[in-house]
Order: C-alpha cells, then structure tokens, then sequence
C-alpha cells in the first residue's frame, strides 16, 4: 500500500509542468532551473529559439528535466490565441517574466519605448494570463507568477514610465488572485527590488539592495509552493517602499527619487 | 553605462570599469561592433591581479549554458561562464572528474582556458588545455571561430594560456577523468626541511595529486619544513561504511563567509608565524592518511567565502613562479632564505612540481613552484622586483594570472616565445580590440614595447 501511494506521489511530482513566459531572461533562467531541479518538466516560451535551445541542453544535463520550446513574441497580442491553444494540457505553473525597461529620460522622449514597456509589462501579460488563468479556473488548480517590480508602489520622476506599467500588472495580479482565489487559482505577485541581470547592468546598484537571480528563484519557489501572495526579495525593500509611500505627496514631489 | 568598481580576488588593483554582460552571441558581436574601444572577458574574478580588468569588461556569467554532457564517453561541453563548481555538482554524481583542477572551484571555464590553469596533477596529466578538444572563439570581428589542436592550431595555440587577448572564449568541449568514488584517498608527511621536501616529493611522483605548504618564516636547520600531501582518487572498497553509501556524492556547499575586511594590522610577522607553527603542528603524527571527500582536498579555501577579505581593503599579492629543474633546488633555497630573512612571510606557501610543458604563452615548464601570498604593504614591491631578477636569474617566470606588478622587461625575458605570441595577437586581434591592464603594463598590446624589444634583443 505504501508503495503504491508512494509511486502515486513520484508520478504527480514528475508530472508537473511549469511554463516559462519570456525565457530569454536571466531570471526566467534561474526560476526555470530552481523549478527543473525539484523536478518539474519545463516549457520555455520566448522570441529567441537560439536562447531557449541552450537553456533547454543545460536543463537537460543538469536535471534531467524533460524541455519544450515554442516561439512567442509577446508584443504580437494577435498571435496569443494560437499560442494559448498550441498547449494540450495546462501547465501546472505559468511564471511571466517577460520585462522591458528603457530610461526614463529616453522613454518620455520615444513613445515606442514607452509603447514597449507598455505592450511587454501590461498588454502582453494580460492577454496571455487571462487566458492561462481560465484555463486554468476550469482544471480548479494552478500557480501564476507575476514578476512586478517595487517601482510599480509609487510613482517616482525617475522611472514612471516603467514604474506605471508595473503598478498596472501588480494591481491586475491582485485582481487575478482575487478572482480566481475560489476556483483553486493562486495568484504570486513578485516584487524583486535591484537584482543583477542584463536589464540592470549599466546601472551601479548597492550591494545591500541587489539580490542574484537565483535569490529571487528560490524565494519564488518557496514562495509559490507556500502560496504567498506577494512577496519582496530582499526584505529591507519591504521597508524602503513602506516609507517611500508614507510621504506626504506635497513633500514627496521636491524629492529628487 | 556607470562604472562600477572592479577588483580581482587579490583586491589590488581596483579599477573603475564598464562591465558589459552578454547572453547571447548577437548580445556580445552588437557590443562589440557599437563600442569603438577594447574591451577584456572576465569570468568570476579569481585570476589574482589585472590580467581581466580593463576600461571595458565583457561580463561572461550570465553566459554559462550547459550544452551536452556524454557520461559514457566523459565528453563535457558548456559555455564559458559556467563555474568548476557548477560542473561538479554535474559530473561527479555520474562518476566523472575534472581532469585538471585549480585550488578553487570558483573559476570559470573560459578563465580556465584563458589562464591554462595547472593542478596538483600536473606532473601525471599537465594542464587543463591538454585535456581540451575544441573551442569556440569570437574574434574582434565578430566572427566565430572554433579551433582544436588539430583545427587553426595556431590560434589554439596563443589561446590558451593567452590571458583572454585573442577573443572572447564562448564555447568549450574537454574530455573528464573516470572516478569510482567521489573520495581521495589522501597521504599526508611532515618534511623536516627544505631538502627533506624534495627528496619526498620524488619518492611520491608516482602519485596522481601531490602538493605542498612550506613554512616560509623558519630559518636554521628548520628551514624549509613543511607538509606533503599526496592523494589518489580512493577506490569503492577503500571507503568508510558510511562512505560507501554515497560513493559520488558531490559535495554540498555548507559555507562559511568571511564577515569583514581585517584592518591592516591583523596580519602581522607574529600572526603570520603563529598561524604557519599552528598549522604545521596540527599533525601530530609524521605520517597521516585517511579517505576524505575531494573537496577539502583539492579546495580547502573554498569554504570561506571571500577569505581574500582577511588581507584588508589594501588587499594581497599572489606571487608564483616556477623555477626549470636543474636549479629548482637552489632557486627555492635563495628566495625563501630572503622571503624569511625579510620577514616577509606569507600565510600559505604551496609548493609543486611541475611535469615536461613546453607551450607558447602557458606558464607551466618541467620543475618547481612556489605561489606565496603577501599582504600588500610598504616596501613589497620592491622586494618583489628583488625577487623577479632572481626568477629570471634562475631561468624562471611568473604566473601571469597571479600578476599585478611585473615589469615589462622581466616579462619579455622569462616568457622564451612572448615575441611570438605577440606576432600571432597581431594577426588575430590586429587593432588590439581585446586588451587588458595587464597586457598594457606588460607592453603586450601596446606598440610602443616593440622597439624596447628590439633594442634589448640588439644589446643582449
């Protein structure tokens, strides 16, 4: 009998798939290595087949992992129905890590860059989560993964551009959490704070403040299989933000953020 | 882009740089072809001095894809920001081993090409390039190029060992050592002096890992005591009944960090002489052996993380060199009596043997080599200039991925066929597109060294 529950619980655990929304970046990677190392199956989904074929061969020496890529341009909404429909079954997580992010200063001065992050950071993600959440809805289980950002909590003269499209997603995955709370759906909103990826390379960030790509991937699994809902990498953001958004607008708008 | 302040693992130099990442190859050739200026591949930092910081660094972690792994074969194949680490953690539960390993696992694989490091088994397996198949290269044009021993030999050639200038390292296929256990069956013997050493270390040759840490601040008949360790790759029926249920475990990391820099004065000629008394008195016995895991044997510093912390915010100085055989013996007692006449001691002196070498920019050459650390400090730089003649006198160089501070001229005389790296840098990497600190200091990459040399070559 014990063994036959056991092997049950092998088969579920092997069965679980995570689909992986924006591949191409580097905490895409991590979380999909985070994820195939507790064995889930992978789906890799992104414009770059070159990159998703890498990721795929160093999933598979390391774990092990059984890997699919499929070809996604976020910023094509019109393609999401086919790709949606392209998957047999529902994956058990969907993380959506896609992200664009330009400077402030060139973004309000080039409305494609800001058309970007919009399509990239908002539309995209909505077109294509609504779509797993209801999917989803129907199979009554499942994890989404919303990677926001803490420049979504308030706006700030240096990065409103991208910090309007993060608030945007982060109060869409609440809704979403909200929402599908009761059809068996969790909803995981992630707040990262700085970390080191390609995005932020040409910035210099505070040591303190900047957490690794494999940081925000175990605390997102952890996180997910815990069911949290929203969660900071990096404690001290939790506070950082508490006191950013305490300030008094009259007073918050002669600070220089 | 901002600066960022870069430092390799000695702290010294620190420079402010531009550190461009890259995860992909179009990333890396758009890099290349918009910047009008050169840039230097860097990995994890853990070459010593300046040999990967420039004006321009190309980042290659976030470049650390695995791409093919043959168990049966022991093929390896990954791109070149993946650490030795990560390769373990891969290989070692297959039964299969790194067929040439620095004292870290913290290094990546192209640095590991770029520096063709050395291990305690060079005397039996050389170093780690031999075991390399192939490698991909992008050159300052932005093409790829894979070469071999056998395919563009000659790049092959001034590729390993070559400090990055080149190109940029992208891709690398080495073959593996088999393993039964992922245990070392370890042999360690106090010598009683500088002599007593050698004469081990020729009675041990036969052993796959041999090395040793001398105490470099003992003088009189003491002079040169130290501690041999020699270990063999430990057969299933060698291990421990606890061992032998996890015969290829790779080791977990349970770390610890090294919470602060020490101020300058905590190393001192008392702490220095205190630690080296207390770590060759450790061993009670005269002759110790045991079964132990590799890690602790080929990475005992590993375990504290940023131990480079320890020598303050001025930093250290790695110094190595290797002496040829015929007067490894002399050489060795001339620059430690001076090491312990200057009370210049260093915490851990590590002694090897060198096998038969003889490649075009690669450090290793059949004899001996002495890696000593030294606190940077007043005075040290000098001496180390003292030292580098006595090298050269002995017909010796100096490890360019421990280099922060050698002068051009030591460099082009210790190095037989640096002339001929550098006709060959001139066809690869013409404009000098791949250029670092330390191939500027060394007058590699700059013009103007050319007629220094000639001169010199005239007057020799």
């Amino acid at each position: 009998m014990n063994g036959y529950l056991r092997s049950i619980k092998q088969i579920d655990v092997t069965k679980r798939t995570i689909l992986v929304l924006g591949a191409g970046s580097d905490i895409a990677k991590a979380v999909a290595r985070q994820y195939a190392a507790n064995g889930f199956s992978v789906q890799l989904a992104g414009r770059s087949l070159d990159k998703l074929n890498r990721l795929r061969c160093d999933l598979h020496v390391r774990y092990g992992t059984e890997v699919s890529c499929h070809f996604l341009d976020i910023s094509d909404l019109e393609s999401h129905d086919l790709f949606v429909n392209s998957f047999s079954g529902t994956p058990d997580v969907v993380l959506y890590a896609a992200g664009a992010m330009s400077e402030q200063c060139e973004a309000i001065n080039n409305w494609s860059l800001a058309y970007d992050m919009i399509t990239v950071n908002y539309m995209g993600a909505v077109s294509l989560l609504n779509r797993f959440a209801l999917k989803m809805g129907v199979k009554g289980s499942g994890t989404i993964i919303g990677i926001s950002s803490v420049a979504g909590e308030r706006g700030r003269g240096s990065n409103y551009l991208y910090g309007s499209t993060k608030a945007a997603f982060s109060t869409y995955c609440s809704g979403l959490r909200h929402d599908f709370y009761k059809k068996g759906v969790h909803v995981i909103t992630v707040k990262p704070g700085f970390v080191y990826t390609k995005m932020t390379q040409h910035l210099s960030l505070p040591p303190l403040l900047t957490a690794t790509p494999e940081l925000v991937a175990r605390s997102v699994y952890i996180g997910a299989e815990r069911k949290r809902n929203v969660i900071y990498i990096k404690p001290i953001w939790k506070i950082i933000m508490l006191i950013i958004k305490a300030l008094p607008e009259p007073l918050f708008k002669r600070t220089s953020l | 882009m901002i600066k960022k302040k870069l430092a390799n693992w000695g702290n010294f130099p620190v420079l402010e740089a531009e550190d461009f990442s890259f995860s992909s190859t179009s990333n890396l050739r758009t890099t290349l072809e918009e910047e009008m200026r050169s840039f230097i591949a860097r990995g994890n930092g853990r070459c010593y001095g300046d040999a990967s910081l420039g004006d321009c660094t190309l980042n290659c972690l976030s470049y650390d894809h695995i791409l093919s792994f043959d168990c049966e074969e022991g093929v390896f194949e990954c791109e070149s920001g993946v650490t030795l680490d990560t390769i373990l953690k891969v290989i070692v539960p297959k039964g299969w081993f790194l067929p040439v390993t620095p004292g870290t696992k913290f290094i990546t694989i192209g640095g590991a090409v770029a520096s063709d490091v050395h291990g305690k088994n060079h005397h039996v397996d050389g170093s780690f390039c031999d075991h390399v198949m192939e490698f991909d290269i992008m050159m300052s044009n932005g093409s790829i190029v894979t070469c071999s021993p056998s395919i563009m030999p000659e790049l092959f050639e001034a590729t390993r060992g070559g400090m990055g200038l080149t190109g940029v390292i992208l891709r690398v296929k080495f073959r593996l050592k088999r393993i039964e256990t992922s245990f070392i069956r370890q042999i360690q013997i106090k010598a009683k002096n500088l002599q007593d050493l050698l004469e081990k270390f020729h009675e041990y040759r036969n052993h796959t890992y041999t090395m040793s840490w001398i105490d470099c601040l003992k003088s009189g008949k003491d002079f040169g005591r130290s501690i041999l360790m020699a270990g063999e790759h430990a057969m299933i029926d060698e291990l421990s009944e606890s061992q032998k249920k996890r015969p290829l475990e790779a080791y977990s990391d349970t770390l610890l960090r090294f919470p602060v820099y020490l101020p300058k004065f905590a190393l001192n000629w008392y702490s220095v002489k205190a630690f080296n008394f207390a770590y060759y008195q450790k061993n009670f016995k005269h002759v110790i052996k045991n079964v132990i895991p590799y890690d602790p044997f080929f990475y005992p510093l590993d375990k504290i993380l940023d131990w480079n912390k320890g020598y303050g915010h001025s930093g250290f100085l790695q110094y190595q060199f290797v002496l040829p055989l015929e007067s490894s013996a002399q050489g060795m007692k001339d620059i430690l009596d001076r090491i312990s006449k200057r009370g210049m001691g260093s915490f851990l002196a590590v002694f090897k043997i060198f096998g038969k070498q003889n490649n075009l920019i690669s450090f290793p050459m059949e004899g001996c080599t002495l890696a000593l650390d030294f606190p940077i400090r007043n005075g040290l730089f000098a001496f180390l200039d003292e030292l580098d003649k006595i090298v050269l006198d002995y017909g010796g160089r100096i490890y360019l991925t421990k280099d922060a501070r050698m002068k051009p001229e030591i460099f082009w005389k210790s190095y037989p066929r640096a002339t001929e790296f550098k006709a060959l840098l001139k066809k690869f990497n013409p404009d000098f597109k791949f250029r670092s600190l330390q191939s500027d200091r060394l007058g590699i990459t700059n013009n103007e060294w050319i007629f220094e040399i000639n001169k010199a070559n005239r007057c020799d």
